[in-house]
């Protein structure tokens, strides 16, 4: 059990559970900002960026897939005020256009190019690849205190952990700031902090979580991370403090019993093969939303 | 003499001393889209008064006090706090913004909205002390509300959320103070509460100024006003600058017959 544990379930747990925290993360304050829609807009937007950035560079690294998606969100900006202004469209309708037709864009781009030499395809793009970031070198627990060992972990694994690191930290440092324009943003703005740029970081924050997490979980998880989490958590108290910290639980929730639910749930049931742990992972989340709908504290203000 | 130097003497004093002026605009001129809200505005606030600032629905109230606290860009003029640009009085600054302008779901307390009141104090990091506490606590029973710390913001009634608002703006410990709407949808009590703060504030010397609808109780309430209608349409003492004229020049066909003949009653 300890050296299968290890090698196979220890890595992808860990990058799922990071994943979905660092993108519930900067979705607390998306959701309180009635901006949740940006974190789909974003999961939608970066696949382009990212696969140009791919032909550009032919490598699937950090750097590059993060300033393809940069210029790809630009790109959508650009696009969204054109269509608004040129076709007299309303906003929302700019924004449904130009992120689906980005995301499509996307994908006839990925079946287009030669990537078969890399983790990048359609299917890889929307469930990621979350059971195959397996840990060949683990022989049990005790590699988890041998370098050797570790250096061969996947490196979705510090990549994501980096991210996080970053999305939290910043979140940590900027709290009040954050959490004042959030509320009161004209107040904020007497007191001269510079709130464009505060709600900006938020969307880059949401924005690097997007990219990391993509390449290890797709972004079926990205999406659904950025807004059940904190939605449950909103219904949980009525404080922002203790909302961030139950979002993070509700993540982490989501995340291991989504992941040991693909694994193991349709075998329990009688069915022959396991089922997508993304997919998986994402479901309980609405369904931990659904429950917090239900039976919350918090439910009305 | 070139033409340019002739209309800037003819116009206003070169060298106008505005230091001992809480708040000043020369030339402010607003515009959202393309139209402009606020045009070309001059006010000149006076130190340890009550200003209201008049004007019927859309002639830019906000929008100028808003353009004087830098929360909107204005196309063109100047903005001065006791003669020195905004951005190094803000400190001396306190803001009460419209209460519909935030999302009163928004998960905290009545302690720590009070405590915002107190960033440019405590900044990013530094913690929340017993002091502090102790002062927003102050400024909570300053508006009654002081059982009330601990509650959620959204369980509060619109006079409980106004004062909460106010106590906040008490917390900056500024010298001057700009109201947006403070009486706007609030009961009685509240009404009666907030002016008993703002006056109490006026008589410690400091100014107050707030944009304020409710023509009824002008004369009560202040004891300057400055009416406006996209463009200045006066400023002065309420006995000299609140009268029928201005106010008709002001709300043109819009002020009602009644208010204007009660006015010329009394």
């Amino acid at each position: 059990m300890g050296f299968e544990f290890v090698a196979l379930s220890l890595p992808p747990l860990v990058i799922g559970v990071l994943a979905a925290m660092a993108c519930a993360l900067p979705g607390n304050f998306l959701l309180l900002r009635r901006q949740a829609l940006i974190g789909d807009a974003i999961s939608h937007v970066v696949l382009p960026g990212i696969v140009v950035a791919f032909l550009i560079t032919g490598l699937v690294a950090a750097v590059p897939m993060m300033l393809g998606a940069a210029a790809a969100a630009l790109a959508a900006v650009v696009l969204i005020e054109a269509i608004r202004r040129l076709g007299n469209v309303e906003p929302g309708a700019a924004m449904g256009v130009v992120f689906t037709a980005m995301f499509a864009g996307g994908v006839l781009l990925l079946e287009q190019s030669d990537t078969s030499g890399v983790h990048l395809d359609v299917e890889h793009a929307l469930y990621g690849n979350l059971e195959s970031l397996i840990w060949l070198d683990a022989t049990g627990w005790a590699s988890l205190t041998d370098p050797q060992a570790l250096a061969a972990l996947p490196p979705e694994l510090p990549r994501m952990a980096l991210a996080f690191l970053v999305v939290a930290i910043v979140t940590a440092l900027f709290w009040r700031p954050l959490k004042l324009s959030t509320f009161d943003e004209g107040f904020a703005r007497s007191l001269g902090l510079p709130t464009g740029l505060i709600g900006l970081g938020i969307v880059v924050m949401a924005a690097l979580a997007a990219v990391a997490a993509f390449d290890a979980v797709g972004s079926i998880i990205v999406i659904a991370m950025f807004i059940c989490p904190p939605a449950a958590a909103r219904l949980m108290t009525n404080r922002l403090e203790h909302q961030v910290a139950w979002s993070l639980v509700f993540a982490t929730l989501s995340a291991v019993l989504g992941y040991v639910l693909a694994g193991y749930g349709p075998l329990w049931i009688g069915a022959a093969t396991s089922v997508s742990a993304a997919g998986m992972i994402a479901t309980v989340s609405g369904l931990l939303l659904a429950a917090a709908c239900l039976w919350a504290p918090h439910r009305t203000a | 003499m070139s033409a340019l130097e002739l209309i800037t003497d003819a116009g206003q004093p070169v060298a106008e001393d505005l230091s001992q002026a809480p708040l000043a605009l020369r030339g402010l001129t607003v515009s959202y889209h393309d139209e402009p809200v606020v045009f070309s505005v001059d006010m000149t606030i006076v130190p340890g008064s009550m200003t209201g600032i008049i004007g019927p629905n859309g002639a830019g109230k906000s929008t100028l006090l808003k353009a004087a606290l830098g929360i909107v860009t204005p196309l063109a003029g100047r903005v001065t706090v006791w003669g020195q640009p905004l951005g190094k009085m803000r400190d001396r600054i306190a803001y009460v913004p419209q209460r519909a302008s935030v999302d009163w779901d928004f998960p905290t307390q009545v302690l720590d909205v009070v405590l915002m009141g107190m960033y440019r104090e405590l900044g990013l990091l530094r913690r929340v002390r017993p002091r502090h506490v102790a002062h927003a606590m102050e400024c909570l029973t300053r508006v009654g509300m002081q059982d009330f710390a601990e509650r959620q913001i959204g369980q509060l009634s619109g006079g409980q959320q106004q004062r909460v608002f106010l106590a906040r703006a008490l917390a900056q410990k500024a010298d001057l103070y700009l109201l947006d709407e403070p009486f706007a949808g609030v009961d009685a009590a509240t009404e009666a509460a907030i002016i008993g703060v703002l006056k109490a504030l006026r008589d410690e010397g400091k100014t107050v100024v707030a944009v304020h609808h409710d023509l009824s109780t002008v004369e009560a309430y202040f004891d300057r006003v400055f009416l406006i209608n996209r463009r200045r349409m006066g400023e002065g003492p309420v006995a000299t600058a609140f009268t029928q004229d201005a106010l008709q020049a002001t709300y043109g066909g819009r002020l009602s017959d009644g208010f204007v003949a009660r006015q010329s009653a009394g």
